[in-house]
């Protein structure tokens, strides 16, 4: 028998997906294949994904541009979220003010002056039926961007799908729902670990039961870069809690292969070009690995890490604000050339507010001219191949596979009990310190050059850019909707369903959703749902240390 | 005598790369300085404050409520009698700047300030108070 050889593999994928139109050449008409290498290369669309999860990658499709949005009372981002979807979008990203993101209510005395600002401010069930008004969530897929209330977020979500006639089983989307980089990075933490994975526990099997399209964990290493971490940390602590997820829905009856495929990902991409395509191919390869040989994954859809990539904000500088531009552009073009899936470009003005419309504008301009006039997007992988690529995958592989063994040990072979016990003796956040440290010495000592912050100073007087204004009158109107809220609902049921919710949380083997759905359609408010919690759960302090 | 710090995190901002480096950047410059962990009140940073009888407060903000909270930091702090200093680092927009200097707030520092900028600034300011 004659085997088959990578490339005759890779032909046969290739030439059973479907390509969208268009000619594949250069500009001056040189043609070009989908990708290339020697017959026995690692190819795209084959274990271990090195190359890419895809044999067409974007000649099928290109990289979905999702913009986050969120900002004010639910009904501006309800306008905002129609207005996508009329210019022919298909995805929503929701971002969440701070209060919401920590579980308390606009009214509560720490939410002063962060209600819907940083994204939309929602209290309970009227608030997420204004947000998704007039929006079929049967066709839309919704990403939300939260964590510690991520259970109580999806049955608010899953409370108001059925009140519209929409069954939980034609739900799609995604909840970031990643708890363990709270405590290494984020810092958006409520309950302590343990507690906290429960509440991850329960929503994936939740999820994996009754909403069969819906990705339960977006395992998030931006936020662990964005926090100070390396490159070659970011890779490895996000893969490490990603393989925790596995067990933890191990530890919940779910089989490896019933989990994997729902668990995506998302990395940063920051300014060192190549370092992070590498990261990239490392995490790819690294994650198919990781899934057959030590988790015994089957199922290909396990193997296979899709990821979506955020330029990086800390890279974005407030002197000269306009020569992020070309940051951004140079960051997203590395995610682009590493295979992403779904994209967000940071705006030129993040460095000093919000975005502008006009700045947020731009950044989605930047993604296009990178689509659509490099013609970047016409071979997989471009650089596999390259020995100085190649070995830098290698080495990014190596550098994960040492921190893997670390995270290992301290849990005595378990990767979910080394990364929770590495969040309790401060392991992760002391790593991650300590890389942001050496960084901004190497800034201050000039042997790092950051345009416009330590060189070519020329330029740092203009301060001519236009930046958003916010007013305080969305929390006011917040505070008068929730004050309705209050006024409206039946107390009584409120009460027993808060109650239903204490009872059940102190029963660690009952999955908490149908009591969390339950409460959400009472109009319990988020706030008092995870106090409710709390009440049974506690409170996480994190020990300060510098 | 050094110049005693007191790094703080108000309201629910929990970004704290920030206000780590830069405390171990007042450090190597001689500083003494105490950080208060994240999740404060502008009262429990002004009491933290004068119990600690630090020279200067330093108020790290990312998530846009620093026009609410850095002035309650500062009339929390003279409330209690106190004129220990209060400056800011994160990300202000430039046209928020005066309204910060006319509420109270002694300096802002913006991303990119070097280490330099705000020790000189700081040891400055506590100068000029003491």
């Amino acid at each position: 028998m004659v085997t088959e050889s990578a490339q005759e593999r890779w032909r046969r994928l290739y030439d059973a997906a479907s390509i969208r139109p268009g000619k594949f050449a250069t500009m001056s008409g040189i043609p070009l294949a989908p990708v290339y290498g020697p017959s026995d290369a690692e190819f795209p669309g084959l274990y271990p994904y090195t190359r890419g999860v895809h044999a067409s990658m974007y000649r099928t499709k290109l990289w979905t541009m999702r913009m986050f949005a969120g900002f004010g009372t639910a009904k501006d981002t309800n306008a905002r979220f129609r207005e996508i979807i009329r210019s022919g979008g298909t995805g929503l990203s929701t971002a969440f003010d701070m209060p919401t993101l920590l579980g308390l209510d606009s009214d509560d005395p720490m939410s002063l002056g962060e209600v819907g600002r940083c994204g939309v401010a929602i209290d309970s069930l009227a608030d997420v039926r204004d947000l998704f008004a007039g929006i079929d969530l049967g066709t839309i897929t919704t990403s939300m961007t939260i964590n510690s209330p991520a259970a109580v977020m999806l049955a608010l979500f899953v409370a108001q799908a059925e009140e519209s006639g929409v069954a939980r089983e034609r739900l799609g989307g995604t909840l970031q729902n990643d708890i363990l980089k709270e405590y290494q990075a984020q810092k958006e933490f409520v309950f302590p670990p343990r507690q906290s994975m429960r509440l991850v526990r329960d929503t994936i099997t939740f999820t994996a039961a009754e909403m069969p399209k819906w990705n339960s964990v977006s395992v998030s290493g931006y936020h662990i870069r964005e926090a100070g971490s390396t490159a070659a940390e970011e890779l490895s602590f996000t893969l490490a809690n990603g393989f925790a997820y596995v067990e933890l829905a191990g530890q919940g009856g779910l089989g490896v292969d019933a989990v994997a495929p729902r668990l995506s990902f998302f990395f940063n991409a920051h300014i060192d070009f190549f370092e992070e395509i590498a990261k990239y191919r490392a995490a790819r390869r690294l994650w198919a690995k990781w899934m057959k040989e030590h988790y015994s994954a089957t199922d290909e859809r396990s193997w296979q890490l899709r990821f979506h990539t955020q330029t990086a904000g800390v890279s974005l500088t407030a002197q000269q604000p306009e020569i992020n531009i070309a940051r951004t552009a140079i960051e997203a073009l590395a995610g682009v050339l590493g295979g992403t899936q779904s994209l967000h470009t940071n705006s030129m003005d993040e460095a000093l507010a919000l975005p502008s419309e006009k700045a947020a504008r731009i950044a989605l301009r930047t993604q296009q001219i990178i689509a659509h006039e490099t013609n970047v997007t016409n071979v997989a992988d471009p650089l596999g191949g390259s020995w100085f690529i190649e070995e830098l995958t290698d080495e990014m592989e190596r550098e994960a596979e040492v921190i893997f063994a670390q995270i290992s040990k301290m849990g005595e072979g378990s990767m979910l009990e080394g990364c929770i016990r590495g969040i309790e003796e401060n392991w992760f956040q002391g790593r991650i310190a300590d890389s942001a440290y050496e960084l901004e010495r190497s800034f201050n000592s000039g042997e790092r050059v950051v345009v416009g912050v330590n060189e070519f100073l020329e330029g740092n007087d203009d301060n001519d850019l236009e930046t958003l204004r916010i007013s305080n009158e969305d929390e006011r109107k917040q505070l008068a909707r929730l004050k309705e809220v209050r006024h409206d609902r039946d107390d009584e049921q409120v009460r027993r369903a808060l109650e239903r919710l204490s009872r059940e949380a102190s029963e660690p083997d009952v999955n908490l959703m149908p009591a969390l759905i339950d409460a959400a359609k009472t109009y319990a408010t988020v706030g008092e749902m995870m106090k409710a919690l709390e009440g049974v759960f506690g409170r996480h302090v994190e020990v300060p240390s510098l | 005598m050094s110049v005693r710090v007191l790094v703080a995190k108000v309201g629910l901002d929990g970004h704290d790369r920030g206000v780590k480096v830069v405390a171990r950047l007042l450090r190597d410059a001689g500083m003494e300085v105490v950080y208060t962990g994240l999740f404060q009140t502008p009262e429990t940073v002004a009491t933290a404050a004068i119990q600690e009888d630090v020279d200067v407060v330093g108020l790290s903000m990312l998530s846009g409520a620093h026009m609410t909270l850095a002035p309650l930091v500062v009339e929390a702090l003279r409330e209690r009698g106190s004129d220990i200093p209060v400056v800011l680092g994160g990300i202000v927009p430039p046209h928020d700047l005066d309204e910060l200097k006319d509420l109270g707030v002694a300096a802002v520092f913006g991303p990119g300030a070097s280490a330099d900028e705000i020790v000189s600034a700081i040891t400055g300011i506590v100068a000029a108070s003491s």
